[in-house]
Formats: C-alpha cells, structure tokens, sequence
C-alpha cells in the first residue's frame, strides 16, 4: 500500500477519493455555468446551420411529388426505357400531382429540380402534366412519347432515376462546376456555367490581396503606436478604435461618398487638374471600390492584434542589437520581425476569415465584378431559390472557414483574442 | 536639444518653400493647405529624436511619420467627411462650392428634417405632428426597432455570456478550449450562412419574421463579444478573494454579487457595449429573417444604398457616428476604472 492511500481525511475517507470527488464537482459546476449558452447556441446556431448543410446533400423534391414513381424507378435498371409498368405509375402519380397547391410539392416544384440537372426540361414536365389526366388507358409508354417525343430519350429517365434518391450529391457536383453527362458519369461542366469555381477563387484572391494590404498598412500604424508614449497613442488609438466601432453600412456609406464619380475624391483630381470633367474615374461598384472599402473596414481587426503584441517587445533588444554593430535592416529582420509574428499570424489569419465571409460591402459597392462567394449564397436562397445549391456553396466556405479557424485555434488561441 | 531646435526650424522652412512650390504648380492655396497638413503634423512627433541622429536616420523616421499618419488619415476620413457633407443644402454626395466658401447657404438641415418627414402622413401638419412622427416616419420606426431589438438581446447576451464566461475562466473547466471554440463561432462563421442556417431553421418553428427570431439570432451574434470581454477581465482576477468571501461564510450568491460582480462590471458593460453595438449594426441576419415589420436601421439604409440614394443616408449614418463616439468614449472610461481596479487587487 502505498502513503497516499492512507492518508484519510477527517471524516474517514482517503484523501485521494475525496479529493477526486471535489473536482469532480467542481468541473461539474464550472460545465453548469457554460450550459445555459452551450444549449442556447446548440438551438439558435448549431441546429439552424446543421440543418442547412444537411438540405445541401437532401432534396425530396422527386420523392414528395411522386412517391410511387420514384420507388419504382429505383428498380430499373438503367438499360434502354423503363417498363411498361413504371410508365403507367409516372403517369398516374403525375396526373395526381397536378392537383396538389401545397408549396413544395407541385409539378413545378418537380421540375425546377429536374431542370437544375438538364437544362431546358422544365417545360416537358409540366406541360405533360396538364396532359397526363387524359390517358385513361395504356399503352402509357406510347401515349407519354406522343404527348412529347422527349420521353423516348433514355437520358431524362436517367436524370429522374438519380434524382429520385433524396440524398444526393448532385449539388456539389453542380457547386464545382461539374455536370452529369447523358449518360449519368461526371463531366466538367460548359464553360459558361463554370461561374462557381472561379468565384470561390476570386474569393480566395481577393481575400488575400485584401489581407495583404492591411499587413501593409497596419504594420507602421501598430508600430508607431507601440512606441509612442501613452498620452500619444491613446489619442492615436482612437484614429483607429473610431472607425472599429462605427456602423459598417456608415462606412460603407462614406466609401460611396467619397469614391463614386460625382464624389469627393473625383472632385478633388478635377479641381487640381489631375484628370478632366469627363474622364472621371470610375472606382466604387467594381472590384476596386470593393477591396478600398474591405481594407478600410478590416484594417483595425491587423492593428490591433499587431499593437498588443508590439507594446510588449522591450525596445532594449532593439538597443542592443544596434549597438553590438546590426544594421538597422539587419537588426529589424533578426531581433524584431520574430517577435511580431504571433501578432501578424493572428491579424492574418482573422482578416482572412472575415474577408471570405464578406457580403454586405461587395453587395452595396462591388458592382458586377465585385461580388464575392457570399453573394451567390445569398442569391441562390433569396433570388434563384435553389436552396440546396445555395446551401452546398455555403458548405464549401464553411468548410473553408473553419479549417482557417482551427489553424487559429491552434496557432495563436482563440481565447487570445482581445478589443481595445 | 538647442541643435533639435535648428532642426525643426530647418525643416519647417523647407516645408513653407515647399509647399509654396505647391501652390505655384496648383495654382491654388487649398492644396498646398493639405499639402502642409500631411508632411507638417508629423513634424510634432518628431521631438523625441536623440540629438546624435543622423541625417539619414532623421528622413527614415520623417518618411515614417509621414507614412503612418496618412494611413491614420485614411483610417478616419470616412468616418469624419461624411457629418459636414450631411449638412448639404443640395442633394449631391459632395461638397459644393458653396459649402467649399463656407457660405451659410450652402448648409441645411435639409436632410435631418427629413429623417423626421420621410413616411409621415403630413409632414406639415401642426395638429398630431408628434403622433404623426412617432408612429409613421420610416426612419424613427426603424430606430424604435433597432433600439428595442438590442436592448433586449443586450440583457440576454450579457447575462448568459457573463456566467458562461465565469465557468470558462474557473481552472476546472473541462473541455475549456472546445466549448469556448464553440462559443466564440458565431463571430468567425461568414454571416451569410448563419444567417441562412437561421432563416430555414426559424421558418420552420415560426420563428422567421418575427421579433422573437430577430433578437435571438442578434443574442447569438453578440455573445462572442461578452465571452472575449468578461474573460479578459477575468483573466486578471484575483480568486483568493473568492476563498476568503467563502472562508467567511458567504454562499455563491452573496460572493458573486459582493465580490466577482463589482470588479468584472468593466468587463460586462464594456461587453454588454459591444453586444449592443453588433446588434445595431447588423443587417445581414435582418435580411434573411425580419419582415417589414421589424425593419432595423442599418436595414433601412440597406435599402436606400440600393434603392435611391439620398444624403438622408448621410445624416442617419451621421448620427450613428455621434453614437459610436458616446460609446467609445464610455468604453474608454470603463477601461481606465478596470485597470485601477486591478491595479488595487493585489497579486
């Protein structure tokens, strides 16, 4: 046996169990005070996002309109037309279908996600539709080609067979700009619908110059900061904290203000003799204004986790360094740089999360060529109303987002994370 | 410092030759006005040069000045051009060259008085004018939703950010850097998709278009801000003071109330701040789920941006400035009662 084990307590208990049993209650008091926001965030965030990366593989929208076809259609095989049988259901289930109102479960709703997969299609089936209550009698595969000879084509069985199946990959397919070729295998899609690839790279790109330029520009303003005395940079600290705490759409409302063609700064370039009354420059609604306004917006989210961790670099190291004969350069590469690098992961890493995500300034001033990954999300669920598409794009930049907030974690710690 | 004198001397004649030089290429007294302002304000920073600095040495911390403070410059325009541009007499984004001679006709209330008008049935009224306001106008119903929507999901979010934030910062915490990942979120998923997220899940229990599913989506949006806040001041929290409240018979209540609550409400308000402001500022989430009904400020300048664009913008967006201002400034004051607190604990 050994010491620890009999060594007791007052009350007869070893210490080690009792010891062990008051952690425990105290890990189980600190849990308690997190569950009411852990539930919270479960039921208003997780769920909610949980449910729409699911909607982006689910769509029932085959299954729900016409439940006995899309059994039936699983059983084919795939060779030449479905059977005779699996005509008479389709028939039928249609001609039901038709007279269904209820959002979600008409023809319509069928059809717009056929057409998704084969372009052009949507008219085949609705007008069979209003057509398919008039066969009484078979042979159903005869009358449904002369209702529309489209019907003898194998590929459109083929398209209604995969999306009979409610979970799909379908979307992603359409997401990396990817098509189901006729004969069911994954091709690249046509080069003019390959919009999504290229906008998530732009994304990226713009992401990255954006990040970039802040780097640029929060690096002297942190630095002087950092070693201006306190009366002084708290009067400077608020050049920055300023517009940190000011209205996104304010800025946003000054941007356009100030860049648009009848604005400040054309003006200005006009009244200095720079550029003429007509050749005013066009910089807000395109990609420029976008990425000016984004830099303005994001800049305070570099300084200020470059400043925290500048203000606590000795300046002494610096001396040193110089004295023992460094070159400025030198001396600045070796003894500073270093120092300032958990600063920069740290604001890097935080504009890049935020610049991916970005939708309301490309919205208001990105113009035609300004508009960014979230954009298409948004259009896709309040425009177009291709949800699962919008919601397989969403899952794409979600899965983006949180690998970089994981190298966040890991790097510098989220817990580090400080305003003002 | 008799040789820093000569310098600065030096350098403010080259300055005026310059920017002399400056108004003879122009041909105007207003460039070389900013001309001044750009290369001369770094000037008062350069004071604290040692006397033994050479030349070389001098221009490099000249040209950083110089550098960091358009930077600076360029921080803080936006922010401050836009309140004399609200006061235009004419619906341009511009000054004019009226407002350029400061000539008194030139500046209106114009565009204020039409925050108060725009919406109301009759703007001339004298009769049931306040009613009329308070009831109808566009922009003071949005800012009657804005500001009822962030009070109350201010009190949430700081309530249950508050007590999440003391169990994070206890050393027992289990699972400490996954829950608080978890709770810090919502501030690092990209808008869109929570707010897309939200909008399905809240049509589906009702919740969409609803005050209700408003304020809880904005509670989510701003917990991230109380969680960061409380901790920080947390983080320098002495719990020997909890022991002792203990050791002296107070029970969790009475310790949280007497003891933990006076030295972290810096940290509270300033989250609860910041809470506040989130919820004030956000539209993405309002544009997914609110109807007309629960229309927010920034929604409603959504809207104009994109719609009609008038200087009325420019004065709602004005004010929300002074806003900003007050509440930094608060901030401020909280910061500096913080830090003399700690200051006092000891350890």
């Amino acid at each position: 046996m050994s010491t620890a084990d009999l060594t007791l307590t007052q009350d007869g208990i070893p210490l080690k169990e009792k010891l062990a049993k008051t952690t425990a209650l105290q890990r189980r008091r600190a849990f308690l005070l997190t569950l009411p926001l852990v539930l919270f965030l479960i039921i208003s965030f997780v769920i909610p996002i949980g449910q729409m990366l699911f909607s982006s593989v689910h769509n029932d929208k085959v299954s729900a309109v016409v439940p006995n076809f899309a059994d039936a259609i699983l059983q084919w095989d795939g060779q030449g037309l479905p059977s005779e049988e699996t005509f008479e259901i389709f028939v039928k289930d249609l001609a039901a279908a038709k007279k269904v109102r209820e959002v979600g479960r008409t023809v319509g709703n069928m059809a717009t996600r056929i057409n998704y997969e084969k372009p052009g299609s949507r008219s085949l089936f609705t007008s069979t539709a209003r057509k398919a209550g008039k066969i009484k009698e078979g042979p159903y595969k005869e009358a449904l080609i002369k209702i529309n000879k489209k019907w003898a084509d194998p590929s459109i069985w083929l398209t209604l067979q995969r999306a009979a199946h409610d979970i799909t990959p379908a979307f992603y397919i359409a997401a990396l700009d990817l098509k189901y070729a006729d004969d069911g295998s994954v091709i690249k899609a046509d080069e003019l619908y390959q919009i999504y690839l290229d906008n998530l790279m732009k994304t990226l790109g713009v992401s990255a110059l954006i990040t970039f330029i802040c780097v640029l520009l929060a690096y002297p303003v942190a630095y002087l900061l950092s070693v201006l005395p306190l009366r002084q940079s708290n009067l400077l600290m608020i050049m920055v904290l300023l517009p940190f705490w000011t209205s996104l759409l304010v800025r946003t409302t000054a941007w356009i203000a100030i860049l648009q063609t009848e604005g400040v700064i054309n003006d200005m370039l006009v009244f200095l003799g720079f550029i003429s009354d007509d050749g005013r420059i066009q910089m807000i609604y395109n990609q420029t204004g976008t990425i000016i306004a984004m830099v303005h917006i994001l800049l305070p989210f570099m300084i200020l986790p470059l400043y925290s961790v500048m203000k606590t670099i000795p300046p002494s190291y610096m001396r040193a360094a110089l004295s023992m004969g460094a070159k400025p350069l030198y001396a600045y590469r070796k003894v500073y740089l270093p120092q300032t690098l958990p600063g920069l992961a740290a604001g890097t890493l935080l504009v890049f999360i935020l610049a991916i995500g970005y939708y309301i300034t490309p919205a208001l001033v990105g113009g035609e060529d300004g508009l960014l990954i979230s954009n298409l999300i948004a259009y896709h669920i309040q425009k177009s109303l291709n949800w699962s598409l919008g919601a397989a794009l969403g899952t794409l930049l979600l899965a983006v987002v949180l690998i970089l907030y994981w190298l966040y974690n890991k790097l510098i710690g989220i817990d580090k994370l400080r305003f003002g | 410092m008799n040789k820093f004198i000569q310098q600065k001397g030096k350098a403010i004649i080259y300055l005026l030759i310059a920017a002399v030089l400056v108004t003879f290429l122009t041909g105007t007294i207003k460039a070389a006005v900013g001309f001044l302002l750009v290369f001369g304000v770094p000037l008062y920073f350069m004071s604290k040069m040692p006397e033994y600095a050479t030349t070389g040495e001098r221009f490099t911390r000249y040209m950083f000045l110089v550098i960091s403070s358009s930077i600076l410059v360029f921080l803080i325009t936006p922010v401050i051009i836009i309140i004399p541009l609200s006061f235009n007499a004419e619906p341009y984004f511009t000054f004019t060259d009226g407002m350029l001679n400061l000539d008194p006709d030139a500046f209106s209330m114009r565009w204020y008085m039409d925050i108060l008008h725009n919406g109301m049935a009759a703007p001339q009224a004298v009769e049931g004018w306040w009613k009329d306001m308070w009831e109808n106008a566009q922009w003071i119903r949005a800012a009657r939703n804005s500001f009822f929507i962030a009070t109350i999901s201010t009190v949430i979010a700081t309530s249950v950010g508050t007590l999440a934030a003391l169990g994070l910062s206890r050393p027992e915490m289990p699972y400490r850097a996954l829950i608080t990942s978890l709770l810090i979120s919502p501030m690092i998923v990209p808008l869109v998709i929570t707010a897309t997220g939200m909008f399905f899940f809240y049509s589906d229990i009702g919740l969409a278009k609803t005050y209700w599913g408003v304020i809880l989506a904005h509670v989510t949006l701003g917990v991230p801000f109380v969680i960061i806040t409380v901790t920080a001041t947390l983080s320098g929290f002495d719990m020997s003071l909890v022991r002792a409240a203990q050791n002296m018979g107070a029970n969790g209540w009475t310790t949280f109330r007497r003891i933990i609550m006076p030295l972290i409400l810096p940290g509270m308000i300033s989250g609860a701040l910041f809470a506040f402001i989130t919820s004030l500022d956000e539209v993405v989430a309002v544009l997914f789920i609110a109807d007309v009904d629960q229309r927010t400020i920034p929604r409603q300048m959504f809207s104009g941006i994109r719609e009609q664009i008038s200087p009325t913008i420019l004065s709602v967006a004005s004010i929300l400035v002074l806003i900003s201002i007050i509440l930094l400034t608060v901030l401020e004051l909280l910061r500096r009662r913080s830090e003399r607190l700690r200051g006092m604990s000891p350890g």
